[in-house]
């Protein structure tokens, strides 16, 4: 249970001094660091006004990736969907006359399942779906909580940096 | 006469209990900046309608009472502890005089009490009964060990406390607040004159309002909430309003034992019409006060809550001893130095 910790083993612990023992100077020493403190500047990020910029490592919710041209890149093979460990992805393949022959006519995502792991991100052979920096997500009923293509179709543009980074890290 | 009194009483009432809920946000606000953080900003403009929001929120909550409670004394506690906290300002002078026409009107709601010192040490004792009243009537064992522990460090800390103000009575030779606030007219304030006795008040101050590092009565990780325990919606907030309005109190009383009172060093000098002076030494009171609040917050936030062995230590085999030894000290000064 750590007694034998360098703070509370009596053998090992440091011995007061005389001005330590009679107390009253060290409260004067604890009220000047308080004192101190209430000039320094704040931590609290204001938040519906100021809001956290996720760093490219932040695993939000996943979304799928358009090319430039307007395709996206997934190709239904329902890996994610295999892989996911609260079961909150569901895809139905179809045929295209795409060069990648397969595409997702639905690709579902329950939000309120998805426990941001990243594992679908992991598996993907296409890097088709990648974790976004968006993490705020509210729901005013259960049902809004599943997230259609309509939702998590974005552009390539703007997960640029998530890209980024995976090319950096993967190797 | 009465109306006159009414009046005061009224005034004194709305500023206090204005003051008191004020007071509840600044000592949000200075516990946030000492943690580096910001506080209540959001109700209204810098945060300034947060104490309406909090109350409107206690008026609406739900009044329980629990089932094993003793519902008299439920009831009566609370109200005591509030009764007690603002009885003691009905002695304190906030001011010299108001002159308007030709009335004088002393800026004491009691004004001619010449008993003023005692009838504070009386009044802060009964004060115990409401803590002690509510950790018994609850029938909660928290709410109890509050109770006991309440009693047990007000008894303790009281006698300091008497001490600290004997050597004021002993410097000035008088129980009237008037007479102690206008013995420290010449600018030598009973803080230079009796700096150990000031110490020993202030210390033992923290341990009667039941602020930090003496607020074993409601250590919250030991005691949920101490006697308040089994308290809700507005009862609660009497004994919230209670502990602040003491701090208040013991803020004003230090004031005027140690601080001078109304008085500004030098001011009477300026020669200024007595309307003007009559309102630098409201203002003087209240900065004074003011100041007395922001070290009683700013100690909270600073130094962790003693043991209760270590509370009782201190009270007794620390700060009596000093006590009495002050007094003798005091008792020299008064000889050699006063005359």
């Amino acid at each position: 249970m750590g007694y034998n910790t360098k703070y509370n083993n009596p053998s090992t612990r440091r011995k007061l001094t005389f001005w330590e023992r009679l107390y009253f100077p060290e409260i004067v020493h604890g009220l000047l660091t308080t004192f101190k403190h209430l000039f320094r500047p704040k931590f609290t990020r204001q938040y519906p006004e100021e809001r956290w910029d996720a760093p490219a490592s932040f695993r939000g919710r996943p979304v799928l990736v358009v090319e430039d041209n307007g395709t996206e890149r997934c190709v239904a093979c329902g890996l994610c969907s295999r892989v996911c460990p609260p079961l909150a992805i569901e895809v139905r393949a179809s045929e295209t006359e795409q060069l990648k022959e397969r595409y997702p006519v639905v690709f579902e995502i329950n939000m309120l399942r998805c426990i941001f792991c990243g594992f679908c991100e992991e598996v993907c052979p296409e890097e088709a779906i990648i974790m976004s920096k968006e993490y705020e997500l509210v729901f005013k009923d259960p049902s809004e909580g599943i997230f259609g293509k309509d939702r998590l179709l974005t552009p390539k543009a703007d997960l640029k940096e998530r890209l980024d980074f995976l090319a950096k890290m993967r190797n | 006469m009465i109306i006159e009194a009414l009046i005061k009483i009224g005034l004194v009432l709305f500023v206090v209990l204005t003051a008191v809920s004020y007071t509840v946000l600044l000592e949000r606000w200075i516990s946030a900046w000492i943690q580096d953080r910001i506080g209540p900003n959001r109700v209204g403009p810098l945060g300034l309608l947060q104490p309406l929001a909090d109350v409107l929120k206690l008026l609406l909550k739900e009044d329980i009472e629990p089932m094993m409670a003793q519902k008299w004394f439920h009831w009566a506690a609370p109200v005591i502890s509030i009764a007690v906290a603002f009885t003691v300002l009905s002695v304190i002078p906030f001011g010299h005089t108001l002159t308007i026409g030709t009335t004088v009107i002393p800026l004491t709601i009691a004004s001619n009490i010449n008993i003023g010192v005692l009838f504070l040490v009386a009044l802060t004792s009964v004060g115990v009964y409401g803590i002690t009243l509510a950790g018994w009537s609850s029938g909660s064992k928290y709410s109890l060990l509050g109770g006991i522990r309440s009693s047990a460090q007000m008894i303790s800390y009281e006698l300091t406390m008497g001490l600290g103000l004997l050597s004021v009575v002993m410097l000035t030779g008088s129980l009237d607040l008037n007479t102690i606030i206008n013995s420290q007219a010449n600018g030598l304030w009973n803080i230079i004159r009796a700096p150990i006795g000031f110490m020993l008040f202030l210390v033992s101050s923290f341990a009667e309002t039941n602020r930090q590092p003496f607020d074993l009565p409601e250590a919250e990780p030991e005691l949920v909430g101490g006697y308040h325990t089994e308290y809700s919606s507005m009862k609660f907030a009497l004994f919230f309003l209670a502990e602040y309005a003491n701090i208040i109190t013991a803020s004003a009383v230090m004031t005027v034992l140690f601080l001078g009172g109304w008085h500004v060093p030098f001011a009477d000098q300026l020669g200024l019409p007595e309307l003007a002076m009559s309102i630098i030494g409201l203002v003087a009171f209240a900065l004074k006060v003011l100041g007395l609040i922001f070290v009683f917050i700013w100690v909270r936030w600073s130094i962790p809550r003693f043991r209760y062995d270590q509370l009782m230590n201190l009270g007794w085999k620390v700060l009596l001893p000093i006590g009495i030894l002050n007094i003798i000290i005091t008792a020299f000064e008064r000889i050699y130095l006063v005359h």
